[in-house]
């Protein structure tokens, strides 16, 4: 790995338009997609992706945040920020590949849920709250990889998993940089202060406990050789997936509760203070 | 019976919800925001903290609330301990907290316990919008998971109202993933059978109505309480136009689906008398 870089400049290049996002992992990564569309109660949101893949041959469910590259795709994607429809859609889509025993494999790289007027109006809280819910509760291993930046909520939402892995300058936190300044101290424009504050990179994390793994970057960034990123993920997924697919259901639903439970409890290796 | 030591208990919660009340709206002299009318100390207090003319609810502290809900000498607190939890060592957090600590004279943003609504017994968690905004912190998020846990181990009906401004923001990502810990926690009480009733009260925002607050089998609500994941003023700022009027208000969120029923705080002993009636076994056929 070359000179890591800093939490602000990781946040630049978690954010750069040309870094691989869930359309090009599926199609280095999986074989065979099919996409799947819609919620069932009453829309179809562009903003997640997601459908059945072939991963080493063996079926999967695939999904995560989409946010688009061209301005055209930003738009139908609404950016990557998810409504209610999204995180339905994704529900499904995880129930089923639990009735046919797939592993679920989600993508997170979105700034959030989307806070609009529909959005609310359709019950984005209550959307996201039965995510976490249904998640934890899912008797097919679960694999999360944070890709690009993964904030508040809207990411977690597709988060409660086995195995969280984050590419190496991908970053995840409660709020975007600028959010949190600007509700810390009503000012946007510290954000790159609130980077250094946040504990969002991808070693802060696993020190935390919140991460399991980084998955490494080509020096400077995925979006420099995308075809390195691509390789690494790979092993790191077919590792997790062979380590999960020991335990039974109940097993696996027991430790994910454990993982998730102990959050915040557990004195944080090296940071407590006497 | 333990008479003595439930005269006891109830002595405690009447000195813990006075000290609340310290902070009410009487005590500080405020007028009603909705109407704008001021109240007489004895009327306010009379109301339960609603407003004699216009019906707005203020909010009110968890001690207080328990102590208008519960039987007398049925509360009994549980982990209740204040230790400071600075998990990002988040430059001022540990000073903010003790102010709060200081100021309001809880530990954290939520009270747990268990307790007695009409002889049903519960366990019951209330959020404190005083403390930080009743955000959630690392403790918050722990606090709850064991009410949730005892609910599900004691089998017995769990009630949790929320009051809360969203995350904690000094506590990051920590913050965040408490939403995962209680909904899991839920799920788990959840395939026990066990009864949750989820009271939202003024205002319910952000993480804990994306988590606990929007997952009970049974959803009430005060009249009037703002309910929402992201804050007005940020959808605002996102769609760039002023909001309708009652937007996100749980009158609102009722017609739209996401709440059983409003019901006005003096009204609401009641109705959880009768939801843990109708939960418990009974009836010939
Ligand atoms: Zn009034």
């Amino acid at each position: 790995m070359s000179e890591p870089l800093s939490p602000s400049e990781r946040v630049a290049v978690a954010r750069n338009p040309g870094r691989p996002n869930i359309p090009d992992f599926i199609s280095a990564l999986f074989t065979d997609f099919f996409e799947q569309r819609g919620d069932r109660l009453c829309g179809e949101d562009a903003g997640i992706l997601g459908g059945i893949a072939r991963f080493h041959g063996r079926p999967v469910t695939v999904l995560g945040t989409r946010k688009g590259k061209t301005l055209e795709e930003n738009l139908a994607c609404n950016f990557g920020m998810p409504s209610p429809e999204g995180y339905r859609k994704a529900l499904r889509l995880m129930r089923q590949a639990e009735k046919f025993r797939r592993p679920v494999l989600t993508f997170i790289d979105t700034p959030g849920a989307y806070p609009g007027l529909e959005a609310e109006a359709r019950g984005q809280g209550e959307a996201i709250a039965r995510n976490l819910l249904e998640m934890s509760r899912l008797t097919v291993p679960v694999v999360a990889i944070v890709t690009g930046e993964g904030n508040s909520g809207g990411a977690l939402a597709l988060g409660v998993a086995d195995r969280v892995l984050m590419l190496e300058n991908a970053v995840y936190s409660i709020l975007s940089p600028e959010g949190f300044a600007s509700i810390l101290w009503k000012d946007a424009g510290r954000s790159a202060e609130a980077c250094g504050l946040m504990k969002l990179t991808a070693p802060d994390l696993k020190r935390l406990g919140v991460i399991d793994e980084i998955v490494p970057e080509p020096a400077g960034g995925a979006h420099l050789a995308p075809e390195i990123a691509f390789a690494q993920l790979d092993q790191a997924l077919v590792r997790c997936l062979t380590q999960l697919s020991k335990p039974s259901g109940a097993a696996l639903t027991a430790a994910r509760y454990q993982k998730f439970r102990q959050m915040g409890t557990v004195p944080i290796p090296g940071k407590e203070e006497p | 019976m333990n008479d003595i030591f439930a005269r006891r208990r109830q002595k405690l919660l009447a000195m813990k919800a006075f000290r609340d009340r310290q902070t009410h709206p009487d005590a500080l002299g405020e007028a009603c925001p909705h109407c704008g009318a001021s109240s007489s100390r004895k009327a306010l207090s009379a109301a339960l903290y609603v407003c004699p003319r216009c019906g707005h609810h203020f909010p009110i502290g968890a001690y207080y609330r328990l102590s208008i809900l519960l039987d007398p000498g049925s509360f009994r607190e549980l982990g209740n301990r204040s230790a400071v939890f600075d998990p990002l060592q988040f430059p001022g957090y540990r000073k903010k907290l003790e102010t709060a600590q200081r100021m309001t004279g809880l530990s954290e943003a939520v009270v747990i316990a268990t307790g007695s609504i009409d002889g049903h017994k519960a366990v019951l968690g209330v959020l404190d919008n005083r403390f930080l905004m009743g955000s959630m912190s690392a403790e918050v998020g722990e606090r709850v998971t064991t009410a949730i846990e005892t609910a599900a181990r004691q089998k017995l009906p769990l009630i949790l109202f929320s009051a809360s401004g969203g995350a904690r923001m000094q506590e990051g990502i920590l913050s965040l993933m408490q939403m995962a810990k209680t909904s899991a926690a839920l799920a788990r009480l959840d395939e026990k059978g066990g009864l949750y009733i989820s009271v939202l009260t003024d205002p319910t925002t952000g993480g804990v109505t994306a988590s606990f607050a929007s997952l009970g089998d049974i959803i009430l609500a005060e009249p009037g309480a703002l309910i929402g994941f992201a804050g007005p003023r940020v959808i605002q700022q996102t769609i760039g136009q002023s909001l309708p009027e009652g937007f996100q208000r749980a009158e609102f969120q009722m017609e739209h689906g996401f709440v059983d029923a409003i019901v006005p705080r003096d009204r609401l002993r009641a109705t959880l008398a009768q939801l843990l009636e109708l939960h418990s076994k009974g009836g010939r056929i």
